[in-house]
């Protein structure tokens, strides 16, 4: 039996009517075409589907649609404001923070909380913050030095 | 077409423990509550379990906050690793729960797993488990009718499965306070990639005059198919001085309890995780000594 939810999505609230199974990263992908949040393992493991529901980073792969109901969810879409990009995009970019670039909105996405929670982390916490997003390219070491970069850019 | 990879269900979202409890009634057995989902939902997509319906829990507030009591600690089910690991009445109340909390899988998964779903899925890696052991806790349930205490030593059965009943929800987990000059700690050796513990341990140690242990609370997850107080290495630590030798003694009685009936699976053989048993405990118990002081 179908289910009707109310989610604000990057600030805008849509109902919506969903089959249960339906997964959040289904529906942020397929209902709201933001295909920015990926799914990679698709088995709660590399991080690549993150997005922050009710600002708390959570692998979208592994909470069904109807469990967001009344919630607010950010994806990557959602950090720019006014056209300006986030300062963790930013930093991103800066510090060369990917290579493929598949892994980079879930990094994002936790780096971001990561810095709201510890705005001045040492590198061993970007580390362990970081650990449940994987990336197969960059060898970490340009994530880290992005984040760090954001951290102090934020100062 | 979006591909469902879990087969279909109800869902539900209750705003009471009565009401949770009258529903997995109704479903007779086909219902399934649904916490922070970080067991549940992995299970559901890979068809493991195919429920009738999934009773919400995160609509019921008696099952939400952390209270510091004069006894202790009271402890609402839904409460998820990150608040237990933030929470300034945990750090100081419950320092052991507070480490072990932070030490589980990452971020996401800490966001969103409840210390509720990690008991009552009685997962035999699971890091909590062993926590809720060695400190004494009491699981308190509730239903349509009444609820009942369980003591952590009865609770934990055997793999997946708890002393719950089947419309039982587990609605807080009491901590008593520990006495004065008490020692914990948690170490594990952590899966590399999702950080469940291939065997974990959990001690828990006072101390009296001249250093002598007073009382001693081991508990172990990880080796076995759930975690288990390990009753004969407590007797060998207590009414002692903790001298390196009477440490290691007892570490080799941790798995005891198991009957030799350690793990076997792809990341480790039975033989590794009975020998990781003994190098975890020691560190352990020697940790808790250590700032037992
Ligand atoms: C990638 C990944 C890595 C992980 N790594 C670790 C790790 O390192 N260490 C570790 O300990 N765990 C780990 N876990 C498991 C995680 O801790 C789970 O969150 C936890 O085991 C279950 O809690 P939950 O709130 O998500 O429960 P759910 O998945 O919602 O529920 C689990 C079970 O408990 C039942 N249940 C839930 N709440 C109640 C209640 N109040 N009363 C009665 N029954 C209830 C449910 O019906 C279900 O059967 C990991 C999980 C993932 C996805
Ligand atoms: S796709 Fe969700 S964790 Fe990999
Ligand atoms: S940049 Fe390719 S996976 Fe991270």
């Amino acid at each position: 039996m179908p289910t009707t939810i109310n989610v604000t999505v990057n600030g805008t609230t849509r109902t919506d009517t969903v089959d249960e199974r339906l997964l959040l990263v289904q529906y942020l992908r397929e209902v709201h075409s933001l295909t920015g949040t990926h799914i990679g393992c698709d088995t709660s493991s590399c991080g690549a589907c993150t997005v922050h529901l009710d600002g708390k980073s959570v692998k979208s792969c592994t909470v069904f649609a109807v469990q967001a109901d009344g919630s607010e969810v950010t994806t990557v879409e959602g950090l720019a404001s006014n056209g300006t990009v986030h300062p963790v995009q930013a930093a991103f970019k800066e510090k060369h923070g990917l290579q493929c670039g598949f892994c980079t909105p879930g990094m994002i996405m936790t780096s971001v909380e990561l810095l709201e929670r510890n705005p001045d982390p040492s590198e061993e916490e970007i580390r362990s913050g970081i650990r449940g997003n994987l990336c197969r390219c960059t060898g970490y070491h340009n994530i880290v030095q992005a984040v760090k970069f954001a951290a102090m850019e934020s100062k | 077409m979006v591909t469902m990879t879990s087969a279909p269900f109800e869902y539900e979202k209750p705003e009471s423990v009565a009401e949770a409890s009258r529903l997995l009634s109704k479903y007779g057995g086909n219902g399934k509550l649904l916490a922070g989902g970080h067991s549940l939902v992995p299970l559901m997509k890979l068809r493991l379990a195919s429920p009738d319906a999934l009773i919400d829990l995160s609509g019921i507030n008696d099952l939400k906050g952390i209270k510091s009591t004069a006894n202790g600690l009271s402890i609402g089910s839904m409460t998820t690793y990150h608040e237990l690991e933030s929470s300034s009445d945990v750090q100081s109340g419950a320092p052991l729960l507070a480490d072990a909390a932070s030490q589980v899988a990452d971020t996401q998964v800490r966001n969103f797993g409840t210390i509720g779903g990690a008991v009552s899925h009685s997962d035999p890696a699971s890091d909590l488990p062993p926590v809720v052991l060695a400190l004494d806790a009491t699981m308190v349930t509730g239903s349509q009718r009444s609820g009942r205490e369980i003591p952590a030593d009865r609770f934990f059965k055997d793999f997946l499965t708890t002393a719950l009943r089947p419309n039982e929800v587990l609605v807080r987990i009491d901590i008593p306070k520990l006495p004065a000059n008490t020692g914990t700690a948690y170490v594990k050796m952590a899966n590399k990639a999702s950080h469940y513990a291939l065997v974990g341990v959990a001690a828990v140690i006072t101390l009296g005059a001249g250093g002598v242990c007073e009382r001693a609370r081991v508990a172990l997850t990880g080796a076995g198919p759930h975690a288990v107080r390990a009753r004969r290495a407590e007797r060998i630590l207590e009414g002692k001085v903790l001298a390196g030798n009477v440490i290691r003694n007892a570490s080799k009685r941790v798995g005891a309890e198991l009957d030799g009936m350690f793990n076997e699976d792809v990341h480790a053989s039975a033989e590794y995780r009975e020998a990781m048993t003994q190098v975890y405990a020691e560190r352990a118990i020697t940790a808790a000594v250590a700032n037992a002081g």
